[in-house]
């Protein structure tokens, strides 16, 4: 039984963290249809913020306070990198979507260099709080701290982004344009500022999940937004692009299963068990989980 | 005189080996020495490789983000059957070539049921399964993060002093790609991929389907790849898990929009010249010029993907056509110039023609569609 718990509540830890990487994702290929490879830049750039900020800035440091104060300038960091990965390098290739996915194809490969360059191509440790080190005892399973802070972040922001999309105008903006965004545009509504709050949302998201990640895997390193893009891009198909709710219900999907195969069968089981979840998926709903927005 | 100049540029690379030319600065020792040899394969490799990803991205309208796992089948499996299971090479190369075939096709007609964004994703997963199994070392058969090196080659094929055989093997498969892909370009069939690239909906109103087309280009695609990843593996004396990479596919998609997507030489250009910069800029890198410069600039310099990932950044904005485009663009420029000269013979063929499988037709089905 104890054993039960504890996978459920670590598949539900590494859930909330695909969680945090798709649902940026979601939205911005819902509302602008870019597949956006550098989506995994911005995590990095998320936990790379929150590793400098906690050394470097002042007030901010690995417990307390200091470690909120160091998560929120990276989370800052990331969704100002995504604003301007956006206003600079897709606006101009609004509409063209195979240059905008090879733009940011290309972005993450230097990225990723950019960040080897200054900080080296070996993972470095994270500071976090003594307290996410430990572990909780829940129906008799220790579950580590971490996964429960990640748990936590992530309902947040499901709630967060809920919220922004019924009951701000700038929501309903966002749920219009991935609905039909030619009527949008038609109705003399500037759909590309929706663009930009898009991308930094998500930014956010992803530069929170690189911060959180960074916790749970107690290290950093520049390939780590890279090999989550790859599961966050699966919860994406699964729970059928520019929805919400859609990617919570496939990323909870996907980290149980991933949990439990791993578990009980051989090792890399659950990964391939993840694909073949996709597969079949596509094949029965080719739209996803959820066809439609949130 | 240009239809022969593909052969007379083989038959100068056949012979290649035998020149004692040094070019400093370009390459390290003279080409007949096993360090250029090596480097020159890898670049005619590539140049094979980003040619038949073209089939499919180019001429297809398909982008796959998942090639790297027939790449990988072809070197892994050979090498597998080769080191682990004691086949001569000759049956594990043509047992990797069917397998990995075969592997194209059932996946292709899987992943071509989604279109567009979505099979790239699709493809990107099937691809990362594979990366995955490399990864977890399955009954110890793919040597893990190491890779397996290969051994219980035939002779000819082992040695540094050997290593001229397999450039020209090299350069033989580069021969056979670029053979297979523009008969496919040239032939009806052909003629179709374009049309299923250009507009898929008015080729299933002539009658014919789409699907089928589309995974006749993937699964070929797919076995050239499968024969690249077989030339790599004796080209590098062993597998390793970059071979399986989604990395791997990325560089295929940068040497493609480099050098030119569609067009009949400009993605071997781009694979020769991305393969070659990758080489030399990581050299170039660790040279004394980079570490005299200040921290700022000369970190990045030394990394070779972000130079690299930063060109083609640069080359998606401002030279959509990649270097085969480059001639057409600059056309304007060179007309301008030689006007200027003082009247004289002008040189025939100063103004380059157009790409002539690139021009392709005016979308107009919109202005057909009837009016309501």
């Amino acid at each position: 039984m104890s054993t039960v718990v504890l996978l459920t509540l670590t598949g539900l830890g590494l859930a909330a963290l695909y969680f945090l990487v798709a649902s940026g994702l979601s939205l911005v290929f819902g509302l602008a249809d870019v597949l956006n490879f550098a989506h995994g830049l911005f995590l990095s750039v998320g936990a790379y913020g929150t590793w400098w900020a906690a050394a470097n800035l002042a007030g901010a440091g690995d417990s307390g306070g200091g470690f909120v104060l160091a998560v929120a300038f990276g989370v800052l960091a990331g969704a100002v990198a995504a604003a301007v990965v956006e206003l600079v390098l897709i606006r101009p290739l609004y509409r063209r979507t195979i240059e905008q996915v090879l733009v940011t194809v290309g972005l993450s490969l230097a990225g990723v260099a950019l960040l080897q360059a200054a900080w080296g191509a070996d993972a470095r440790t994270f500071p976090r709080p003594q307290w996410t080190r430990e572990a909780t005892p829940i129906a008799g399973a220790g579950v580590p701290n971490a996964g429960l802070l990640l748990i936590a972040a992530a309902v947040v922001v499901l709630g967060g982004l809920l919220a922004l999309l019924r009951f701000t105008r700038i929501g309903l903006v966002i749920r219009a344009g991935v609905e039909n965004r030619e009527m949008v545009t038609a109705l003399g509504i500037d759909v590309r500022r929706a663009f930009t709050v898009v991308f930094a949302v998500g930014g956010a998201a992803a530069a929170l999940a690189g911060a959180l990640g960074g916790v749970y895997f107690g290290a950093v390193s520049p390939g780590q937004g890279g090999s989550l893009l790859i599961y966050a891009f699966i919860v994406v198909v699964i729970g059928g692009m520019g929805s919400v709710v859609g990617s919570a219900y496939a990323a909870v999907a996907v980290g149980l299963v991933q949990q439990f195969v791993n578990y009980y069968g051989a090792s890399g089981l659950g990964d391939v068990c993840v694909v073949a979840l996709l597969a079949i998926v596509l094949l029965i709903r080719p739209r996803g989980l959820v066809g439609r927005l949130a | 005189m240009r239809r022969w100049l593909p052969f007379a540029a083989v038959v100068a690379l056949a012979i290649l080996p035998y020149s004692t030319v040094e070019l400093p600065g370009i390459f390290d020792g003279a080409f007949n020495s096993p360090g250029t040899l090596q480097l020159l394969a890898l670049c005619l490799l590539f140049g094979g490789l980003a040619l038949g990803y073209d089939l499919l991205f180019g001429r297809t309208g398909l982008l796959s983000f998942g090639h790297a796992l027939y790449f990988a089948a072809g070197a892994y499996g050979t090498d597998i059957l080769v080191t682990k299971a004691g086949f001569p090479l000759w049956s594990a190369v043509a047992v990797a070539l069917l397998g990995g075939t075969l592997l194209a096709l059932l996946l292709g007609a899987v992943a071509l049921r989604t279109h567009g964004i979505a099979f790239a994703m699709v493809t990107l997963a099937f691809a990362q399964v594979g990366a995955i199994m490399v990864a977890r070392d399955p009954g110890r058969l793919t040597g893990g993060e190491e890779g397996l090196p290969i051994t219980g080659l035939p002779d000819p094929l082992v040695g540094v002093a050997n290593t001229v055989n397999l450039y020209w093997i090299a350069l033989a498969y580069l021969v056979i790609v670029a053979f297979v892909v523009h008969r496919v370009a040239a032939s009806p069939t052909g003629r179709v991929l374009a049309a299923v690239r250009d507009d898929d909906r008015r080729v299933s109103v002539l009658g014919l389907d789409p699907y089928r087309y589309r995974l006749a280009s993937f699964t070929l695609s797919g076995a050239l790849a499968v024969a690249g990843g077989v030339v790599y593996l004796l080209l590098v004396g062993g597998a390793s898990p970059h071979a399986a990479s989604s990395d791997l596919t990325l560089s295929l998609l940068v040497m493609v929009v480099l050098g030119g997507p569609g067009t009949r030489w400009g993605p071997v250009a781009g694979g020769v010249l991305f393969t070659y910069l990758d080489h030399r800029l990581t050299a170039f890198g660790s040279s004394s010029t980079v570490d005299s410069l200040p921290g700022v600039i000369g970190g990045p310099l030394a990394q070779p993907l972000f130079v690299l990932g930063t060109v083609f950044v640069l080359a998606v904005y401002f030279f959509p056509g990649g270097l085969a485009g480059l001639g057409r663009r600059l056309g304007p420029l060179r007309t301008v110039l030689v006007r200027r000269r003082p009247p004289g013979p002008v040189a025939p063929g100063v103004v380059e023609p157009p790409a002539a499988d690139r021009d392709r037709p005016e979308p107009a089905h919109a202005s057909r569609e009837p009016a309501e």
